[in-house]
């Protein structure tokens, strides 16, 4: 995804951007490019400075330091904010106004006319299914409905570039397909989305490129499968054939420490692999880590083959090589990437909690 | 200038359309009417018809006093102080007879079992002395009573006019009315500024507190939003005065016509022989007097600059204190207690105005008055209250330049509280994070 896109210009540049406020520097030296038609994930724990950032992208704050290309000329927020829709976190709507004028209000202040704001909203009320909404108040939706509301109002002035804040929070999975639909539907039309989220499944389903900040600090830039190759651990997991039922020739346990696959485990990342290591059984044909070759150590074990660690300086081909010569049959041979989620905890868990305020002396 | 146009019309469409606003509009002056009346209603009630039995010893009682629709004089065979309320009388008057001695006065008396309303009013005893006069003119001139009320009805002929040197000029002075005009032009402007301000800052809470601020200031300047709504919510407030005015107007009218000539006489009758007795009867006369005298001032003064200077001062005083309110709204959270305290400041000088206003039509030339109808805070308030009495052309001007620059400063020093207060949460603010905003870069 990330590839094709190559070729087209940034939609934005920022460089060194730098935001204070009196207690703390909220974003520190933040710079990144944009490529049109990404969509684009925005990480970060709570703190972070996401918002900040967002907030400097659609004009509200001035940057203190820094600038940003907003389609390669110097942003000005006056017009280029026509061009952008915004979808923040703590999103809101006027209560007691009807839906199809409120609607048709914000598209007018993102420069519509009266007439073209009409047609719009019509058309997308008839898309997401909402026409009957039109002389209903917000007050009287529920927060789903809101948010399909929401939704419409950010994209409907048709956006260069469009920032979602947890776009998908407080939808049910259907509404949330649908949003989602509408997502890969306006990349494919040319928007740029920025999609800032915790949601870390989310983001690997949607995203092809993004941006981890912690701090204020940028602290991970790349494409998903990029960001996926750097912090992987050469962890393969590999079926075999007939991995031994625990009461077969080799009895549970017998030969190795039934524990010692278990120190071993400590790298590999929860989850990441098949349930557990209570089945550390099939010793004879899986070397246990312990023994074994030289090329890889054996990470965890179970009734279907085994996750292995390939050492430094070897290749799945010599794995590969270890099992053929064993004569055991491999049934499947895959590498394991380690999940967003798995570098978000490890980048940011053990750093001190993201709000730290200066002592003001 | 396109995006603030666009929020100004959904302010005041929003409101206007509002069933809030037209209850308010159609109701209020409905219910201040219904209000009037009904105290009217009510007192014309409670105000039964006394019959006073009198006791005299003199003899020349019967003849001079006057009895009339409130108070009636009956002189019943052999009443006394312990059977007059079985002859159906109220009270009774015991009069000895009266020694012709101005130093040490004769007494006479009042007995009454239930409370009358005119046992501390002058009003009984004026009656009795009336009777005395004119019994005493008729001793010593033969002059009748119907002769002398004759004369007193003729005599109703003059009518002070004062007038103001103004070295070449003289102006027709009109203390009353401007008193009137000026008191009642003062608390328009106080209670339109609280009104008003007070929903803008309510209106700035609603954007805060549901999250649309956000959403917006993405699209338009938080400046440009600040001044939609200011502007918005003026035209409303200018909007609802207007249809006051002429609904009140048309009620007006309406309801001369409900009045009949009797009371129209009662009422001129009342206003001439000034505050006697019950606050009942000066009820109907004093809301007539006001009348009068408000039509009376219409000829006499300079109405054209009197609404040019209401309207100049409402606007300018509404968008003086608005931006601040605005400030404080965009400042506070949820918490509508949050709101009450940062208020304080801005609803202080407000309300100081007021006092001051209250001196400025007792001494509109008085230093005091002169200075707070400059200085922008309390002018809007103060001048308005002194206009009607005369004010120098420099001094309105002085004035006018000063609430001009004065909202100006307001305005911007709101705007940039406002930006950074719309979209914080969490803590309330104290003035001195405030005042960061404001200033800190």
């Amino acid at each position: 995804m990330y590839g094709p896109t190559r070729n087209k210009q940034n939609i934005l540049e920022l460089t060194g951007l730098v935001k204070r406020f009196t207690s703390q520097t909220a974003v520190d030296e933040i710079s990144f490019q944009l490529r049109e038609g990404s969509i684009f994930g925005l990480l970060g724990p709570n703190g972070a400075g996401k918002t900040t950032l967002i907030r400097m992208i659609t004009g509200i704050f001035y940057p203190d330091e820094g600038s940003i290309l907003f389609e390669g000329r110097p942003f000005r927020a006056e017009t280029d904010i026509l061009r952008i829709g915004y979808m923040p976190e703590e999103r809101g709507l006027y209560k007691k106004m009807k839906i199809g004028e409120q609607a048709i209000y914000l598209a007018q202040l993102k420069g519509l006319s009266k007439e073209e704001a009409t047609r719009r909203v019509k058309d997308w009320f008839v898309k997401f299914e909402m026409q009957s909404w039109w002389n209903k108040k917000v007050e009287d939706l529920s927060k789903g409905m809101g948010q399909k509301l929401q939704f419409v109002t950010t994209v409907l002035h048709e956006p260069r570039l469009i920032i979602l804040d947890e776009p998908f929070s407080g939808l049910d999975p259907v509404n949330a397909n649908l949003i989602k639909d509408e997502i890969y539907a306006l990349a494919a039309k040319g928007a740029t989305i920025i999609f800032s989220t915790h949601r870390m499944e989310q983001v690997e389903e949607i995203c092809d490129h993004i941006i981890l900040m912690n701090k204020g600090r940028k602290i991970l830039d790349g494409s998903v499968t990029e960001v996926k190759q750097q912090f992987k651990e050469n962890l393969f997991r590999i079926g075999i054939a007939g991995a031994a039922p625990p009461d077969e020739a080799f009895p549970r346990g017998a030969g190795l420490p039934p524990d010692e696959a278990a120190p071993s485990n400590s790298g590999a990342p929860p989850g990441g692999a098949a349930p557990s290591n209570n089945e550390a059984s099939s010793g004879g044909r899986i070397p246990s880590s312990g023994d074994g070759p030289a090329t890889f150590e054996v990470v965890e074990r179970d009734d279907n083959g085994c996750v292995v660690k390939i050492k430094e300086g070897y290749s799945s081909n010599d794995v590969l090589e270890y099992f053929i010569r064993k004569g055991q049959p491999v049934l499947s041979f895959s590498e394991i990437l380690p999940s967003l989620n798995e570098i978000f905890i490890q980048l940011v868990e053990g750093t001190p909690p993201a709000r730290q305020f200066h002592s003001l002396q | 200038m396109n995006k603030i146009w666009l929020i100004t019309r959904r302010e005041y469409l929003t409101r206007v359309r509002n069933k809030t606003f037209l209850l308010s509009t159609f109701l209020l002056p409905l219910v201040i009417i219904l209000f009037m009346a009904g105290s009217v209603v009510i007192s014309q009630q409670t105000r039964s018809r006394h019959r006073i039995a009198v006791v005299d010893a003199n003899g020349y009682f019967k003849d001079y006093l006057k009895s009339d629709s409130t108070i009636s004089f009956v002189f019943p065979p052999g009443v006394d102080s312990l059977n007059y309320q079985q002859k159906g009388c109220t009270a009774v008057l015991i009069i000895p007879v009266l020694q012709k001695d101005t130093i040490h006065k004769t007494i006479y008396r009042l007995k009454y079992k239930k409370q009358l309303g005119l046992e501390g009013g002058i009003e009984l005893e004026n009656r009795v002395n009336n009777a005395i006069t004119d019994h005493l003119i008729f001793e010593q001139t033969r002059i009748g009573r119907g002769t002398l009320d004759s004369i007193r009805t003729r005599s109703d002929i003059a009518e002070m006019r004062s007038y103001e040197d103004q070295g070449s000029t003289v102006r027709e002075s009109s203390q009353g009315s401007a008193f009137v005009i000026g008191y009642v032009s003062g608390i328009l402007i106080y209670l339109l500024t609280f009104i008003y301000g007070a929903m803008v800052m309510r209106g700035v809470m609603e954007e805060k507190t549901s999250r649309i601020a956000e959403v917006i200031v993405s699209s338009v300047k938080p400046f440009q939003l600040m001044m939609g709504k200011i502007t918005g919510i003026g035209a409303v407030g200018l909007t609802q005065f207007l249809l006051w005015i002429v609904l009140l107007a048309a009620l007006g009218t309406i309801g001369q016509t409900f009045i009949s000539a009797e009371t129209w006489n009662e009422v001129h009758h009342l206003q001439q022989s000034g505050p006697m007795g019950g606050g009942s009867a000066a009820g109907v006369s004093e809301n007539a007097a006001r009348l009068s005298r408000i039509i009376i001032a219409f000829n006499n003064t300079n109405v054209a600059l009197i609404v040019f200077c209401f309207l100049f001062y409402f606007i300018g005083g509404y968008l003086f204190y608005s931006a601040l309110f605005a400030a404080v709204g965009s400042a506070v959270n949820e918490d509508p207690q949050e709101a009450q305290s940062l208020m304080m400041p801005i609803t202080l000088p407000v309300i100081f105005s007021f006092f001051i206003m209250s001196v400025a039509v007792q001494d509109p030339a008085g230093p005091l008055a002169v200075w707070a109808s400059i200085i922008p805070f309390s002018s809007p308030i103060v001048m308005m209250a002194r206009i009607p009495f005369g004010v120098p052309w420099w001094q309105i001007l002085l004035s006018m330049l000063f609430l001009v620059l004065g909202f100006l400063g307001t305005t911007w020093l709101a705007g940039k509280i406002y930006r950074t207060g719309i979209l914080m949460y969490g803590k309330k603010p104290s003035w001195k994070t405030m005042w960061k905003w404001a200033f800190h870069k």
